[in-house]
């Protein structure tokens, strides 16, 4: 089991990718900290990971953005576990808007939670694993980060952010044994891309050369990868899992 | 027995490039050689590792000096003789 004795949180953690990776975490025989805003779902999933997997599994409740609500939830990592090894900065909203149609509103929810967010769990996660002087971290980006789409100007800035965060806290983190990548997923069959619009799935249909949506279970076959030890020598890259979008 | 600010000293030592004669009340962030941004870091690691303790942000922010780094053990339920 590549994860066994790794404790790993993984922010945005009750669907889709970030569902997707704590479930394959679990299986690789990680200690999982789920982490969700909040309710029933949360506790259903830590239910059905202990069951499936019979591994150590906590369900943390933190609003990405909320500064305290980060903090306690590293407290508590560290009340019950004493270290993180791995950090997938997961959690995050897509709001489409034309650029006249852009509200202030909008701007602050999504840099709250796409950018802050990420930056205050990697500054915590940096400080549990600096103790270890090992660790890694995975932030999820993504395609329109790279090439940008229309309708996504502040999505699309928030997931760039996150490349430049990975590659700033990658120089930064290094000689404290932390590595810090990026994945940037493309068309990925999730809630998040169910809500798009019929003809915005069969623009990007049209665009993948491998002629098909890929499933979270793909994305987290690669997180599984930058996370664990089979990437030791990696540090501040952003992989792609596009289905061949960007080539 | 080593005490509690013998510890301390210690993780100032291993944290810092520290001369043997220095005066423990005159460490202070930003004006003692080699205690930096990069340094500060590991001088936090150790001080929470060694005495099993996870500092806030805003404690980390404020730890600028021996004596702050005492009281905010103290605040953490470290007894210091």
């Amino acid at each position: 089991m590549m994860l066994e004795g790794k404790v790993c949180l993984i922010t945005g953690s009750t669907r889709g990718i970030g569902w997707a990776t704590a479930e394959l975490f679990a299986q690789q025989g990680a200690s999982v900290v789920l982490n969700s805003r909040g309710g029933d779902l949360l506790e259903e999933r830590r239910h059905s990971l202990q069951e499936r997997f019979g591994t150590p599994v906590i369900s943390l409740a933190a609003n990405a953005g909320d500064p305290r609500a980060v903090q306690e939830c590293y407290m508590e990592i560290f009340k019950q576990f004493k270290k993180l090894d791995i950090l997938v900065n997961n959690a995050g909203i897509m709001q489409d808007a034309p650029l006249g149609m852009i509200t202030s509103e909008l701007i602050d929810s999504v840099v709250r939670t796409n950018i802050a967010g990420p930056i205050l769990h990697l500054q915590a996660a940096a400080r549990l694993m600096g103790r270890a002087k090992s660790g890694s971290i995975v932030n999820l980006t993504s395609i329109v980060g790279r090439v940008g789409k229309e309708g996504q100007t502040v999505y699309a800035s928030s997931k760039a952010a996150l490349i430049g965060m990975t590659r700033a806290a990658a120089k930064e983190l290094a000689p404290r044994g932390i590595r810090v990548n990026a994945v940037a997923p493309g068309m990925i069959d999730t809630d998040m891309t169910r809500a798009l619009s019929e003809d915005h799935h069969r623009a990007a249909l049209e665009s993948i050369k491998l002629g098909r949506i890929g499933q979270p279970s793909e994305v987290a076959q690669t997180i599984l990868f930058l996370a664990s030890d089979m990437s030791s020598y990696i540090t501040g890259q952003v992989l792609g899992v596009d289905g061949g979008m960007i080539i | 027995m080593e005490t509690s600010l013998d510890k301390l000293k210690s993780v100032f030592v291993a944290a810092l490039p520290l001369s043997e004669n220095v005066d423990y009340n005159q460490i202070i962030y930003g004006q003692t050689n080699g205690w930096d941004s990069i340094a500060h870091m590991t001088l936090v690691a150790e001080l929470e590792t060694q005495f099993d303790v996870m500092l806030t942000t805003d404690e980390l922010i404020g730890l600028s000096s021996f004596s702050k780094a005492k009281e905010l053990l103290q605040q953490h339920g470290v007894a210091f003789e």
